[in-house]
């Protein structure tokens, strides 16, 4: 795997109205490597939603730098090309469908990079496959579902064809099950291949990725894989951060004495081993 | 409740009315319009009306979701209604208290009703059968011309298409920020003028607030969908004159027809 | 003051063709002081049920009754009586419109008509019982606070109205896990000071099994269950039937019995399944 994402010691303020800065994002570095699924999680503050804005040049890096698939976001000639590789799915599923027709919304992106009318239509056939919505196509948005919504703001991102999708808290506002349906799809894209970033607070969604991000007032955290961060449950705790619920109760098992390998992820993990200790 | 209001909505349907040019249902509408105007007798509203049932038929929208959505209109037919038939002065017919309707004003009061009865179905007929999406592609096409002159017809086209969009999200966020204010114990059916104009404030700086933030989100959303990158925009559905609109741009010209002779020969 | 609902009937757009049954003879009693919870999916009645015990719908048929007085009735007495209801809108920090906290949350308690001392004093009580700072706040506008500051002043504008129920629609919606956490300690502070019944409405399983003496489960505008958590969440099969989870304690619980370790308990949170595992490993 080769890195698509590389992010070099990235700080970013925001100006306030009364001129003084505000710093969001204090000298961070990573990389995220092409087809791999990215969690990054923190508290609200954390600077996890700025750094995902940095990553498709919504927002530009006051110091430090990005690169995109080898582009820097800072210069101006490939800040349209990043947005077409990058594409970014938001937390509110009102506020990004801008069309009050399903199919004509996501042909939305294709129509602005001047794709070839043929070919929008088709890819917003098979954008719509992936997110199981076909039927939908000619309803008004606003009578879908949250879930729905969310799908088609998906689509809508997926008919960019960009390789690689930042999903910015996309379930925070769903039920329970909008929130499957959304993440079903989000790992059915991840598996044909295209890179996927994920913000959450949902510690059940961070413990898909391959690799998670810990973000703290700005800093980076924990950058490891799903194992390692959950085996650093009290300074989880430090951060007011949740862990899944077979890794926190694997943990006050621990304390009642019951003796546990470490590295229990999954409830069935947990079930399996349990059952040859008695 | 405030959600039914279905005015300005588009019905989906297949028909050969919904599949016409955009461009030629404006353009046949606005001449509709103008026509209506010329019209003076009844024989040619008995036409124009004729040719609007037609449409109708043709468009396969139920009669019944036409009505429905022209329910707040009806106050005004009523309103000029009443206004035309106690306000033309001429030959009393009926007289009670301070109030007399004198035939003109029968005359007058029919004729306005029809005028304008006409003139909202057949202007509603147009967003029925007209996806909001083709109807500002349309909108945007007429008014390419006057590009050159400074005429921002794209952005036009544009705001009104997101207005379209957010019309029902609107809608409900101010019925659910009407009920969270009750639940408060507000109060916007009691009172005078001004005090019920003061307890709109609770409902409109809340929906003010979401206007905003819903512009926010959705701007950085179009940005991230690269709108505006400076890459000649294609569309998904191109507008296409073809033979079908041809034949209705003829038939629509002989109804025209019909309706100016009718109304200079007759 | 207790809620006593029966063969609560709403229909939508009656006689239309967009006919539909949102509530289906809904009969519950709800004792005072109770912590009750309500789930069900996105659509399945609870909004529009919570919505007509403040009034804000009326039944097609039925009766409620808070206290003695029946609120489906129209006059004076009917709402005196809904306005001791208080209902927290989901995501209720949209409705804050005034230039100051203090002001907004005065906005309830002066539709009520009290005296300027009395509104005053019950602000104070009502951002101290959502745990924020009257003095430092007062003048601040609601609109530079944070999320989860913003959603605590909102609240305290249906508490400062003193209702003797009060009702919330899931107060945690969209907010992190730390001011999850934080908003759920206020509700159960407020509800254990002022001794009223207190209902929410809830995605979240584990928050409904911790916090609650009773579950009203709602499926399809029929009331499908209602009980203790015990006694809810025990119905397993059924509550997945109609696409609902347990909390992630009873989930884990269940499969650990499948696996064939025998366990005993209610396993309402996390720390009751970890007490069984370790007496019944211990048993052994």
């Amino acid at each position: 795997m080769s890195a698509f994402i590389e992010v070099d010691d990235l700080k970013f303020d925001y100006i306030k109205q009364d001129g003084t800065s505000l710093r969001a994002v204090d000298g961070i570095s990573f990389r995220i490597e092409r087809g791999s699924f990215t969690a990054i999680i923190g508290q609200n503050g954390s600077g996890k939603s700025t750094l995902a804005k940095n990553i498709n040049a919504l927002l530009l890096p006051t110091e430090g730098r990005i690169l995109v698939d080898g582009l820097d976001t800072a210069d101006p000639a490939s800040l349209w090309e990043i947005r077409r590789r990058v594409a970014m799915v938001f937390q509110n599923p009102d506020n990004q469908i801008v069309s009050s027709i399903v199919e004509d919304d996501i042909a939305f992106g294709p129509e602005n990079l001047g794709v070839d009318p043929a070919e929008i239509r088709q890819r917003v056939r098979f954008a719509l496959k992936d997110v199981e919505m076909e039927e939908y196509r000619r309803k008004a948005p606003h009578l879908l579902s949250g879930g729905q919504k969310q799908r088609i703001a998906i689509a809508g991102a997926v008919a960019m064809e960009p390789q690689c999708i930042v999903f910015d808290e996309p379930t925070a506002m769903l039920d329970p099950r909008g929130r499957s349906e959304v993440l079903k799809v989000i790992e059915r894209l991840h598996d044909k291949g295209i890179t996927t970033i994920l913000i959450t607070h949902f510690m059940e969604e961070a413990a898909r990725a391959d690799h998670v991000i810990v973000m703290n007032k700005g800093r980076l955290e924990m950058d490891g894989t799903p194992t390692e961060i959950f085996s650093r449950q009290d300074r989880l705790k430090e951060l007011s951060l949740d862990v899944p619920a077979p890794i926190y109760l694997a943990r006050i098992l621990g304390e009642r004495g019951v003796d546990l390998p470490p590295g229990i992820e999954t409830t069935e993990e947990l079930v399996r081993c349990l059952c040859q200790l008695q | 409740m405030i959600r039914d209001i279905t005015l300005g909505q588009y019905y989906q349907t297949e028909s050969l009315i919904h599949r016409l040019d955009p461009r030629l249902k404006i353009v046949a509408t606005l001449l509709y319009i103008v026509v209506l105007f010329v019209v003076d007798d009844f024989l040619g509203f008995a036409i124009a009306y004729a040719g609007l049932e037609t449409a109708i038929i043709m468009s396969k929208v139920p009669r019944r979701f036409i009505l429905k959505g022209l329910k707040p209109v009806f106050l005004i037919i009523a309103f000029t209604l009443v206004i035309n038939l106690f306000m033309i002065q001429g030959e009393v017919l009926v007289q009670f208290w301070k109030f007399h309707i004198t035939r003109e004003g029968v005359h007058m009061a029919a004729f306005m009703g029809i005028r304008l009865f006409l003139l909202i179905i057949g202007s509603s007929l147009l967003t029925l059968t007209t996806r909001p999406i083709s109807l500002t592609d349309g909108i945007e096409a007429l008014l390419s011309p006057f590009k050159k002159l400074g005429l921002p017809a794209h952005e036009l086209a544009m705001m009104m298409t997101i207005a379209l969009r957010f019309i029902p999200t609107l809608l409900e966020e101010t019925d659910k920020i009407m009920k969270a204010q009750q639940a408060r114990g507000a109060d916007f059916e009691t009172g005078n003028i001004l005090r019920r104009a003061k307890a709109l404030v609770p409902i409109l700086v809340p929906l003010f607030i979401s206007a905003f933030r819903i512009a926010q989100d959705l701007a950085l959303a179009m940005e991230a969908r690269c709108y505006g990158c400076g890459i000649r925009r294609t569309r998904m559905n191109e507008i296409r004159f073809e033979k079908r609109d041809l034949i209705g741009a003829i038939v629509f010209a002989c109804f025209l027809a019909v309706i100016v002779l009718e109304r200079f020969l007759w | 003051m207790s809620i006593t609902v029966k063969d609560l009937t709403h229909i939508y757009s009656p006689g239309q063709p967009q006919e539909q049954v949102a509530l289906d003879q809904i009969s519950f009693r709800i004792e005072d002081g109770t912590f009750a919870g309500l789930i069900g999916h996105t659509g399945s009645g609870k909004s529009t049920l919570v919505q007509h015990l403040n009034g804000l719908l009326k039944p097609t048929s039925g009766t409620i009754l808070l206290g003695d007085t029946d609120i489906t009735k129209a006059g004076t007495a009917s709402r005196q009586a809904r306005l001791k209801t208080g209902l927290v809108f989901q995501y209720p920090e949209y409705q804050l419109f005034e230039e100051t906290v203090a002001k907004d949350v005065a906005f309830g308690p002066n539709n009520l008509g009290l005296s300027p001392e009395e509104t005053d004093a019950r602000v104070r009580e009502a951002l101290q019982l959502v745990g924020l700072d009257y003095e430092e706040l007062k003048n601040v506008s609601p609109f530079e606070l944070s999320g989860g500051q913003k959603r605590r002043v909102a609240i305290a504008g249906v508490i400062a109205m003193k209702p003797e129920i009060l009702i919330l629609d899931e107060p945690t919606a969209g907010l992190n896990p730390k001011a999850h956490r934080d908003i759920l300690d206020m509700v159960r502070g407020i509800h254990e000071s002022t001794g009223n019944i207190t209902l929410m409405v809830s995605h979240n399983m584990n928050d409904i099994a911790r916090m609650c003496d009773q579950v009203l489960v709602m499926d399809h505008g029929r009331l499908l269950m209602d009980g203790s958590p015990e006694e809810v969440f025990r119905r397993g099969e059924e509550l997945k039937e109609v696409g609902l989870a347990l909390p992630d304690s009873m989930e884990i619980a269940r499969q650990i019995i499948e696996g064939g370790l025998a366990l005993e308990g209610t396993f309402l949170t996390m720390e009751e399944t970890a007490d069984a595992i370790a007496a019944a490993l211990q048993a052994k």
